[in-house]
């Protein structure tokens, strides 16, 4: 532990910051693919009243929120650019789906909102804006569990070293590393991750009984898939990717995984005694727990077992920048995002301002 | 077709189409804060109905801008991850900052659009203007990055190629950064504003006493007009940095084979590379020289003066610049007589000839931009980064780039088609 804070040095703080941003990524723009998915699996006489309070949650916020994963790219490419251009290389395929569900989801959901008011047209949109809301969160789940596993760094390392020269064979080093048990296992647990933080955020948002009620159920069943994921994502670990599953349960990582077992419990408890806000700070805890998990275990590697902070760090000019650039830009964000946040959560209608009822 | 063929379309598809989205993203929140802005001041609210019809357009003209951007984000390493290697730490500032200035754009856009009911009135227009503020701080920022690959500077080079003792900060005062930032901006604030303008002229033919098309009129002249006549200024200080720094560009965007003294300037004509000569062009004697360095007798450099694969490809570059000039002139021409017709009547919808045309140059903005994109990236080939690095040297290894490069484009055709119906019916709402 004091061996590590005393190698802390500006490589790690940029990659503080850069998980920080990842981490208010899958807060926000995560519980709003996560509202996609609800938007799927709406039922019952609410059904309406669902798909409507999860447009309403998320449409004003959803762009600011989606930026978070531009500065994450941003960060990762200024600070450690040769750990980027290896995982773009690697993980090539399912980026690209990835940025292909990005696109649908935040187009359909304009779409939606603003095309027509034709039925048939809202629910062509919808149906686009869910499975993409689905699609989406599995493939980032995918991309991380690659990484994890050692695979990309594993393939990083059979790739040609100067451009033009003939590649090796294409299945091992651009399918191999993703496609497989661990990263599938972790982009379910991906998803069911955004599912019950929107499930819970939801809960707390509606302010109606019957509302609220559907989404603690279903928060409840997807904090139940979630730890079906977990699990069945370490016993592959524990067949696929060993060193993972050993670095998961031993030393400092031991205490992450132990404070997301008790904010896993506690989100849901505060869920099944309908503590609302409580439940809403607990499970936000506990991904973000989970989140920081897997970064200490990675620790000091960007990609394991080949790309070390430090190995592919810029030059220290480059992250002194950054780092300047970093404060300086949030110091506007911040308040920028809490103004955004509280204009929107707030339900004071005394604050009304309306210049005209029929706003189009 | 080539991977590193595939890799330039895809790149070229993906900016061709965000390009177009950003320059709306740019000019459109500042044509909707100015209505706003009138409601405010004067209380007629057929400026309260138009600054909400431009809102409701711009949501959804925003949001594809936003996950287009994402998409770019992600190709820099995708695409060229040699590039980003080599060059992320020397441009990452500039990305970094636009990544701020975007999150500005998103928030404030977010405030704006939902908080009508929900802030007070000077925070709604403060909002509108934060936007119309950070869409062009973002443009900016962007353009600084180009600029660096156009007028590299800020590094030394080691003796294995890489770069050495770099300055982020020097890296972003380019020679070329200033006029191409210029001139990315004067093109959205044009290319938007009159285009705006061609629609409501279209509908103000149809019926001449609209009030409202009148008053969308008269704010879409006053940011597209403008920018419109000053542009050509702009492309003249543009033309004279690319003969300074890139030579080999100008040569190839003015088809110029031979370096030479009182060069004249070629117009049109058939570039033919085999035989280093264009046919049938209109020559102006000394055009050239006195274009690019305001002197009748300098000298020009020609594209003899590099081999042949150090060339970009002529025939498209020129078609590309001859065209951008074209259009350009056409828009300036219509913005001076739009300023005349309102000098002498003091109402833009006086003059239907004045409407027609803006009706026929409605397009040419976005047309415009995208053959100056074409401009500048197709004219800097073989070089990603002038003179440092190949874009063969920057493409990834991944094979079959051309699956990746067809999925984009049908992506992207069909969302521009979806885009276009929806706009057009928001626009016949109103009609």
């Amino acid at each position: 532990m004091t061996a590590f804070i005393a190698s802390i040095g500006l490589p790690e703080i940029i990659a503080g910051i850069l998980v920080l941003g990842l981490n208010a990524y899958v807060l926000t723009g995560g519980a709003d693919f996560g509202g996609g998915v609800w938007d799927v699996f709406a039922s019952g006489v609410r059904r309406e009243a669902q798909r409507s309070l999860i447009a309403k949650a998320i449409g004003p916020i959803w762009e600011a929120n989606h930026v978070w994963l531009i500065l994450v790219v941003v960060i990762l490419f200024t600070a450690f650019p040769s750990a980027f251009a290896t995982l773009s290389i690697v993980l090539h395929i399912p980026l690209t789906l990835m940025l292909v569900g990005i696109v649908l989801r935040g187009s359909s959901f304009v779409f939606r909102s603003y095309g027509s008011r034709d039925r048939a047209a809202q629910g062509r949109w919808g149906r686009v804006f869910s499975i993409a809301s689905i699609v989406t969160p599995v493939l980032l789940g995918v991309i991380v569990g690659a990484i994890a596993s050692g695979a990309v760094g594993a393939a990083a390392s059979a790739l040609p070293t100067s451009p033009g020269a003939t590649s090796t064979s294409f299945a091992p080093v651009f399918i191999a590393p993703w496609l497989a048990p661990f990263p599938l296992a972790m982009g379910v647990l991906a998803l069911a991750m955004f599912a019950f933080l929107a499930a819970v955020y939801l809960a707390y948002a509606a302010t109606e009984n019957g509302l609220r009620e559907d989404f603690r159920r279903r928060a409840l069943g997807a904090a139940a898939v979630m730890f079906v994921a977990a699990f069945g994502g370490l016993g592959v670990a524990r067949m696929h990717a060993p060193d993972v599953s050993r670095d998961l349960t031993a030393g400092f990582a031991f205490y992450f995984q132990l404070a997301t077992g008790i904010a896993a419990i506690t989100a849901i408890w505060a869920l099944w005694t309908r503590r609302w806000a409580l439940a809403r700070i607990a499970a936000a805890a506990q991904v973000s727990l989970i989140l920081w998990g897997w970064v200490v275990v990675q620790y000091p590697y960007v990609i394991p077992s080949t790309h070390t902070l430090r190995a592919t760090a810029a030059p220290r000019i480059t992250l002194v920048l950054l780092l300047w650039g970093l404060i300086g830009g949030s110091v506007v964000l911040i308040p920028s995002l809490a103004y955004l946040f509280r204009t929107f959560t707030s339900n004071d209608s005394s604050r009304s301002h309306s210049p005209d009822s029929s706003i189009p | 077709m080539s991977d590193l063929l595939a890799a330039r379309t895809q790149m070229a598809i993906s900016l061709g189409f965000h390009i177009v989205f950003a320059e709306i993203g740019i000019a459109m929140p500042l044509m909707m804060l100015l209505a706003e802005w009138r409601w405010r001041r004067t209380g007629d609210r057929a400026y309260l109905y138009l600054a909400q019809r431009w809102a409701k357009g711009t949501a959804i003209l925003f949001a594809i801008g936003a996950v287009s951007g994402t998409v770019l984000s992600f190709e820099l390493g995708l695409l060229w991850p040699g590039f980003m290697r080599f060059a992320g730490p020397l441009i990452g500032m500039p990305f970094s900052l636009e990544g701020f200035a975007f999150f500005l754009e998103a928030i404030f856009l977010g405030v704006y659009l939902y908080g009508w009911d929900k802030v007070s009135p000077r925070a709604h227009l403060a909002a509108g203007a934060v936007v119309a503020a950070s869409g062009a701080a973002s443009a900016v920022f962007v353009v600084l990055v180009n600029a660096w690959m156009n007028a590299p500077t800020g590094f030394q080079v080691g003796a294995d190629g890489q770069l050495l003792n770099i300055d982020p900060i020097a890296a972003m005062q380019s020679p070329a950064a200033f006029q191409q930032a210029l001139h990315m901006l004067l093109a959205a604030y044009a290319a938007t504003g009159l285009a705006v303008a061609g629609v409501h002229a279209l509908l103000l033919l149809r019926d001449g006493t609209s009030g409202f098309h009148r008053r969308a009129l008269g704010i879409a002249l006053l940011v597209g007009a403008p920018a419109a006549v000053l542009q050509p200024i702009s492309g003249d200080i543009s033309a004279r940095v690319v003969a300074m720094t890139q030579p080999v560009k100008l040569a190839a965007l003015e088809a110029q084979w031979k370096t030479q003294r009182g060069a004249p300037l070629t117009l049109g004509g058939l570039p033919d590379e085999a035989r280093e000569q264009t046919r049938f062009a209109i020559e102006i004697p000394y055009g050239l020289s006195l274009l690019a360095f305001h002197d009748p007798h300098a000298e020009v450099q020609g594209l003899d003066s590099v081999a042949k694969a150090d060339r970009p490809p002529i025939a498209i570059v020129h078609y590309a610049f001859q065209t951008m000039v074209a259009l350009g002139s056409a828009m300036a021409l219509v913005g001076v007589f739009a300023a005349w017709v309102w000098w002498r009547r003091r109402d833009v919808t006086a003059s239907r000839t004045l409407l027609r045309a803006l009706v026929v140059v409605a397009p040419f903005g976005f047309i415009a931009t995208e053959v100056g994109w074409i401009v500048t990236e197709v004219g800097r080939q073989p070089w990603v980064v002038q003179g440092l690095m190949r874009t063969s040297d920057a493409v990834t290894p991944m094979p079959w780039l051309a699956v990746p490069m067809l999925l984009f484009t049908f992506l992207y055709v069909g969302l521009g088609a979806i885009v276009v119906a929806l706009i057009t019916s928001l626009v016949r709402e109103t009609a």
